[in-house]
């Protein structure tokens, strides 16, 4: 089913999908630079940093993600999806400077500025899925392999 | 160990690719399994409306494709948290990320068969420098 334009419901998904994910990956640095240094010698460490609040509110948040992310690959094209991801760039760079106190140089506000303008680029385009509806037109052999009702 | 400053050549810039390849390579091979189960499950707005959250959730759940997207996914998850904690986000974050839009649009080229026009590759290469610049 080809969407021509975004309903509310759907713009709400994806700002969902773009705050989301770099909301929960800002409380999981959070989580995680509080914690010791982990080693490989010890992976099952990594499965105890789950149970501490910053890492379990970083998991909750990044199921929120997950859920409306699958919704909206359900009715868009995964490079359009992309574009509500990327542009969360931003919003790492603004947690990281702001809440996490990281220094953030010229040249990484420059990178974030390059990647969201090719981002940009990306999205406008043909990045809606296009399936076409069964329709008198098609091929009654099409309509039988897809099992629709004759 | 800390990435946090990365002289090129170094074993800790080799290091840091490393662990921004695996979280890359892991996602977008999750995220394509997970586009390709959610493309053959169809609007799950309309699936809803019909059958209700439940038949939503069985729709999705009745989906290999969707569970071997979820593994891939979770691969990543655990590499994103190591890396994380050896380096800041405001480098593994945005690199992760637009790395994976990149890779992404290679494999629906190459896997889900989308059109990636000469538009989108020249986004590619914005992208790149875009993450040459946060790596630097």
């Amino acid at each position: 089913m080809a969407h021509q334009k975004l309903s509310l419901y759907q713009s709400m998904i994806l700002i969902l999908v773009s705050v989301c994910a770099p909301l929960g990956n800002a409380c999981l640095a959070k989580g995680m630079t509080s914690l010791p240094e982990l080693s490989l010698a010890h992976p099952f460490s990594l499965f105890a940093a789950v149970f501490t609040p910053w890492v379990g509110l970083g998991i909750a948040l990044l199921i929120g993600f997950f859920a409306s992310y699958l919704t909206a690959l359900s009715w868009a094209d995964l490079s359009y999806v992309m574009l509500a991801t990327a542009w969360g760039n931003v919003v790492v760079e603004l947690l990281s400077h702001f809440c996490l106190h990281e220094q953030v140089s010229f040249q990484r506000w420059l990178g974030v500025a390059l990647i969201t303008l090719g981002v940009a680029f990306v999205a406008p385009g043909p990045s809606r899925t296009v399936r076409p509806a069964l329709s008198d037109s098609a091929p009654l052999e099409t309509l039988v392999e897809k099992g629709a009702p004759q | 160990m800390n990435f946090t400053s990365l002289p090129v050549l170094s074993a800790s810039f080799w290091a840091v690719t490393a662990m921004i390849a695996a979280v890359v390579l892991s996602s977008t091979a999750g995220e394509v399994l997970t586009a390709a189960a959610m493309k053959s499950i169809g609007d799950l707005d309309e699936i809803r409306a019909h059958s209700g959250l439940k038949g939503a959730i069985v729709a999705v759940l009745t989906s290999p494709l969707f569970f071997a997207g979820v593994f891939f996914m979770a691969v990543a998850f655990f590499a994103l948290l190591f890396t994380l904690n050896h380096m800041n986000l405001g480098l593994a974050g945005p690199a992760t990320a637009s790395l994976t839009v990149v890779t992404n649009a290679i494999a629906a080229k190459l896997f889900l068969k989308e059109n990636v026009d000469r538009r989108r590759w020249t986004a590619a290469v914005l992208i790149c420098i875009g993450v040459y610049f946060l790596a630097h």
